[in-house]
């Protein structure tokens, strides 16, 4: 009885520690099917992650293709606004030389302007011709010239006044001979080509040669032996200046000339009438 | 605004009238003008001046006279002169720059460009 006893205890006692073993083992098992549910709901995390990763290199490869895009055209706006500041620059190029040449001729046009004032302030012969010598040495800038006026009785033409040179030394020349002749003849302006060829003075081949004209009619010439040193060439400005001058000093020479010969006239009238009345 | 007085001394009544016609392009100028040095002296005497013009070349008193005896002049020590003459010659330059003058311009002058002188020695903009 006794060890039936014990055997039964001992089988009560190793049924304990097996129910204890399997308690554990249930709650052991208990453990990892938490885990594993943890590790699964991880995976799905971490697939979940992986996809969004996946998704996200994307993103930014379309905002590169968006940002390259607009770099294109910020750059193809660039270049055509550098186009139109070019083209404005050329243009502002052109306005600036446009208004140096206006500027010189306004320049022109008040040296015109204040020359022909000048001009016909007075009926005075000599004084004429004083302010002609004035204007061709500050206007044109000559330093060796004449002013040849042309006879119409013997058809030659007889220096009236001068600069720089000795009129005594100046042959009379006649209608038609010679540059100055020509000139006169021709009724059109002469002008060397190159200046510098003439460094020796010659008074048959001036560098320059104006006629006098009033309308087609020749009443004398400007001629220019030589220019002021600072004076290196002429522009086709001068040219034209000097062609305008030439044309508003004969008119003032001519009227002078003719108010001169009236009040000659009128003074000899006069002379006889006293004589006459007295 | 403030008023500017030029002297323009020149025999030529031409070249008077032509400078003077250029610097009249600027508002608020009185151009004053005189014959020869003396009778820039005389205007210099009468009034007062912000910019000096003269030629070289003139009768009774010529041109580096009247530079010379302006700059003597306490009033006028610091007063611009152009110089505006047919002496195209670096000694003549030299001699005139010398003396007390500013700027050498030789004829035949360009309007504009005096004109620019005037206003750049005169601070108008």
């Amino acid at each position: 009885m006794d060890k039936k006893e014990e055997r039964d205890r001992n089988l009560f006692e190793r049924a304990e520690e097996f129910l204890q073993v399997f308690k554990k083992g249930a709650e052991f098992t208990q453990e990892l099917l938490k885990t594993n549910e943890q590790l699964r709901y991880r995976i799905l995390q971490l697939e979940e992650e992986k996809r969004g990763a996946k998704s996200t290199p994307g993103a930014p490869d379309k905002q590169y293709e968006e940002l390259a895009k607009q770099i294109e055209a910020l750059k193809k706006e660039k270049e055509e606004i550098d186009g139109h500041i070019k083209e404005i620059e050329s243009e502002n190029k052109d306005f600036a030389q446009r208004y140096i040449e206006v500027e010189e001729e306004n320049n022109n046009l008040a040296n015109l302007y204040i020359a022909s004032y000048q001009l016909h302030s007075t009926l005075d012969f000599k004084e004429v011709l004083q302010i002609i010598l004035e204007i061709i040495i500050n206007l044109i800038g000559a330093e060796e010239f004449g002013i040849f006026l042309l006879d119409e009785k013997t058809h030659e033409l007889k220096i009236m006044a001068s600069e720089g040179i000795d009129e005594n030394q100046v042959p009379v020349i006649n209608f038609g001979s010679g540059t100055i002749g020509r000139v006169a003849k021709g009724g059109e302006p002469y002008f060397m080509e190159d200046i510098s060829d003439s460094l020796k003075l010659d008074w048959l081949n001036p560098i320059v040669a104006i006629p006098l004209k009033i309308k087609e009619h020749v009443i004398g010439v400007i001629v220019i032996y030589k220019l002021l040193q600072q004076k290196k060439n002429f522009t086709p400005l001068d040219h034209e200046l000097f062609t305008l001058l030439a044309g508003h000093a004969a008119t003032a020479i001519f009227s002078s000339k003719l108010y001169s010969e009236s009040e000659r006239k009128l003074s000899t009238i006069q002379g006889f009438i006293d004589l006459l009345t007295k | 605004m403030e008023e500017y007085k030029v002297l323009i001394v020149e025999d030529s009544p031409t070249m008077r009238q032509l400078i003077a016609f250029s610097l009249k392009r600027l508002k608020n100028i009185k151009i004053v003008e005189a014959s020869d040095g003396v009778d820039g002296l005389k205007k210099l005497s009468q009034d007062s001046f912000n910019l000096i013009i003269t030629d070289i070349n003139m009768p009774v008193m010529d041109g580096l006279k009247l530079v010379s005896l302006i700059r003597k002049d306490a009033v006028y020590k610091a007063v611009p002169i152009f110089i505006i003459t047919t002496e195209g010659g670096q000694e003549d330059k030299e001699r005139a720059m010398a003396l007390g003058a500013n700027a050498y311009i030789t004829k035949p002058i360009s309007g504009p460009q005096v004109l620019e002188m005037v206003k750049s020695y005169l601070n108008i903009k």
